[in-house]
């Protein structure tokens, strides 16, 4: 997927989920199941088995009734951008290319017949977003008729992640290209679990677009690596320097710091640190 | 039985009690062996690990053995490069036992892909930015300068050696070894350095990541020194573990001595530079991210800061101390607890950097998650063990490993079976008796 990087405008698709909205329903998550031909076993109680490309986790602020408050955060897989473009934390380490950053979209591939399983980028995501196929997928009887025909379904021993439904991406461009249309519309590519939301908490476009909703809603500031600058906006980790591309919002202060982590008595975010 | 296959001048325990040793190491190897084919045929679910523990006892193992491994590739640039005569007597066994650890390394590799069919694929669409590629190609090439090393040492066998083609092959093979000693050090260099880029790097992994110079993160230096520093410990507590299973002394004293004092300074050097990383990460990197140092070492009865303390202290700075000082490493008790502490601590320094990494939490909603292993993982954790001891029994019965073996234990009178086949050898394998193995 390294694109030639002339001629084009890049995109750099991404996702600002509002955490005031998410009532922690898990619709995105069933949404991202059904999409992404993702596996299950019979037994999925030990959750440090099971895939869920789409995880929402639930948070606390810790404090006693009734001052104790809860907020739920879906986490997709956060398309990080590195320092410089395309140095991931997961596609810098991978040793067989079998992950990628598209210089086009900004998305993170993962390329299931090149993995080769050695796991190394599982230990390099801070937020679990990798998840490895223990075992070969199994369906339960007639369950196959239903599988989406566009997403391939994985072996065992490899690795998979969100892909921010990469497929539908393709799609629409297929269809633009038909129609003689270079650019896609802001609708015409959005991830299964934006549109299974029941709330509207998820919002998808291209970060690069200043008219794409994403973009107003987080506006991201290309000079600090995408840090947001709506003082509402947050990423997960943002210290460790992953650019992530998905962007949180909520009023709430403790949700906001329950975001990265910082020193007992630490007001500011300090510069985050840099790596080569 | 097989006496014609035995180095001459030596003594060995009679055939049966050997067959029944290696019987005995053979079972633990077949279950081993059962265990790998296991995770081969049925798939990595039969491990224990999950998507936090990702990396799990086997890397540890790989890293370890790799790391004790190291006494080879040191004890080669001594020897080779820096001229230290002394340890041709225990060069041979060094390689030795570089070769089984090599050679475990790649078998723990090979079973713990998930897809070991597709292993060739690190070679043939490597991502020269990761730091798993520069190992698997450091690593695959030492293993062969291990081979082309342990060679010779196989020709020396007193069958093989009566071929002329085979001696003068060996022979050659001795002349040229400085070449090779070199490429290993050379290899050595990047694939232990890489192993500790491989943690190093993991910038979304603030108990891990190190700043450093270029590409390669503090960890790159820091492994290779510690390999370097405790590879030696290794090879001497192997060879003193051998004398006592053989009951009698293999390698003189000074040899010991020397790679124990050099040992000993490299080990102090290594503690001191573990310490200053670890202060420099302790009070600027993890708070710049927003860690604190216990933070890593809290809420969690398996890595608490004992870890650090033991590392560093108990098994860094108390073997360097005893090592470094002549009453130190000349009082075998001493040097004994002090050889053990080294290895135990190379190893502990490699648990924490594969187990604790994936154990430390860094989303702040993020649970510790603690990990046991399941008996496919012990089962092939300890093959490697069993089929080490499986090479150094047959090697130590049939090749001459250790050159002074038969002027430490002279043998006399020489058994019938022996005196009797000497005088029929021709006398030119005369002349080559009790020659040192790498001559
Ligand atoms: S969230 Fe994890 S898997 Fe996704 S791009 Fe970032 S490091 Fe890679
Ligand atoms: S598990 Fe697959 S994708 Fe991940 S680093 Fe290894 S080969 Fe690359």
């Amino acid at each position: 997927m390294k694109e030639g990087r002339t001629h084009k405008k890049f995109q750099k698709f991404g996702m600002v989920i509002d955490l005031d909205k998410c009532t922690g329903c898990g619709s995105c998550m069933v949404a991202c199941m059904a999409e992404n031909n993702v596996p299950f076993r019979k037994d999925e109680s030990n959750k440090l088995l099971s895939i869920t490309w789409m995880r929402v986790y639930k948070l606390t602020n810790g404090m006693p009734f009734p001052k104790i408050d809860v907020c739920y955060l879906p986490r997709p897989c956060m398309q990080c951008e590195g320092q410089h473009e395309g140095h991931s934390p997961c596609v810098s380490v991978c040793p067989a290319i079998a992950t990628d950053y598209s210089m086009e979209s900004g998305i993170v591939s993962q390329i299931y017949t090149r993995c080769f399983g050695c796991r190394y980028c599982m230990a390099s995501c801070p937020y679990h977003a990798r998840y490895f196929n223990w075992w070969d997928p199994i369906w339960p009887d007639g369950m196959e008729k239903y599988l989406s025909p566009n997403v391939s379904p994985r072996m065992r021993g490899v690795v998979e992640k969100c892909s921010f439904c990469f497929h539908r991406y393709q799609l629409a461009k297929d269809r633009a290209f038909m129609e003689g249309r270079p650019e896609l519309q802001e609708d015409e590519y959005q991830t299964a679990c934006t549109q299974a939301c029941p709330a509207g908490a998820i919002t998808f476009g291209d970060l690069n677009n200043p008219k794409h909703t994403v973009s107003k809603m987080a506006e991201p500031d290309p000079k600090h690596s995408g840090r947001p600058k709506n003082p509402n906006a947050f990423r997960l980790l943002e210290r460790l320097g992953t650019n992530p591309k998905v962007y949180y919002l909520s009023s709430r202060e403790w949700v906001r710091r329950a975001g990265d982590n910082y020193l007992k008595n630490e007001k500011k975010v300090k510069k985050p640190v840099h790596h080569g | 039985m097989d006496s014609a296959l035995i180095p001459k001048g030596v003594k060995r325990c009679p055939l049966w009690q050997f067959l029944l040793f290696i019987g005995a190491a053979g079972i633990v190897l077949l279950w081993g062996v059962y265990a790998m084919f296991l995770c081969w045929f049925k798939g990595l679910n039969q491990t224990n690990m999950n998507d936090y523990y990702g990396f799990a006892l086997w890397i540890w193992a790989d890293l370890a053995v790799i790391a004790v491994g190291g006494g080879a590739f040191f004890t080669g640039l001594l020897r080779y490069i820096f001229g230290k005569d002394a340890l041709k007597n225990i060069i041979n066994y060094a390689v030795l036992i570089g070769f089984i650890c090599y050679s475990s390394a790649l078998l723990i590799l090979a079973i713990d892909i998930g897809q070991p069919l597709r292993g060739w694929f690190i070679f043939w669409h490597a991502n020269v930015h990761s730091m798993l590629t520069e190992v698997a190609f450091c690593l695959s090439c030492y293993f062969g300068v291990l081979t082309i090393e342990y060679i010779p040492l196989i020709l020396e066998n007193r069958q093989i050696d009566k071929v002329p083609f085979f001696h003068h092959l060996g022979h050659n093979m001795h002349e040229v070894m400085a070449v090779f000693a070199a490429t290993g050090a050379f290899l050595s260099f990047f694939h232990q350095g890489s192993l500790g880029g491989v943690a190093g790097v993991l910038f979304g992994r603030p108990f891990a990541f190190r700043e450093g110079i270029f590409i390669w993160p503090w960890t790159f230096f820091l492994f290779t020194w510690s390999a370097a520093a405790c590879g030696p410990c290794f090879t001497i507590l192997v060879t003193k573990i051998t004398e006592k299973v053989v009951g009698k002394k293999l390698v003189k004293d000074y040899a010991i001595e020397l790679l124990a004092k050099i040992s000993g300074w490299m080990l102090l050097t290594y503690t001191i530079a573990k310490f200053i990383d670890t202060w420099y990460w302790a009070t600027v990197l993890a708070p710049s991210q927003g860690f604190t140092l216990m933070d890593f070492y809290t809420n969690n009865p398996l890595y608490g800061i004992w870890i650090l303390i033991t590392e560093i202290a108990i098994c860094g700075l108390v073997p360097a101390a005893i090592l470094m000082t002549p009453k130190g490493r000349k009082n075998p008790v001493a040097l004994w607890i002090a050889i053990s502490l080294a290895v135990a601590g190379v190893c502990l320094n490699r648990w924490v950097m594969v187990l604790q990494i994936m154990a430390v939490p860094v989303m702040t909603f993020d649970n510790w998650v603690l990990y046991f292993p399941s008996w496919q993982e012990v089962a092939t954790t300890i093959l490697p063990v069993a089929y080490g001891v499986i090479l150094i029994a047959i090697s130590y019965r049939y090749l001459p490993v250790f050159p002074n073996e038969a002027e430490l234990n002279p043998i006399e009178p020489l058994p019938a079976e022996e005196a009797e086949e000497k005088s029929v050898d021709p006398p030119v394998d005369l002349e080559l008796e009790l020659k040192p193995a790498e001559a």
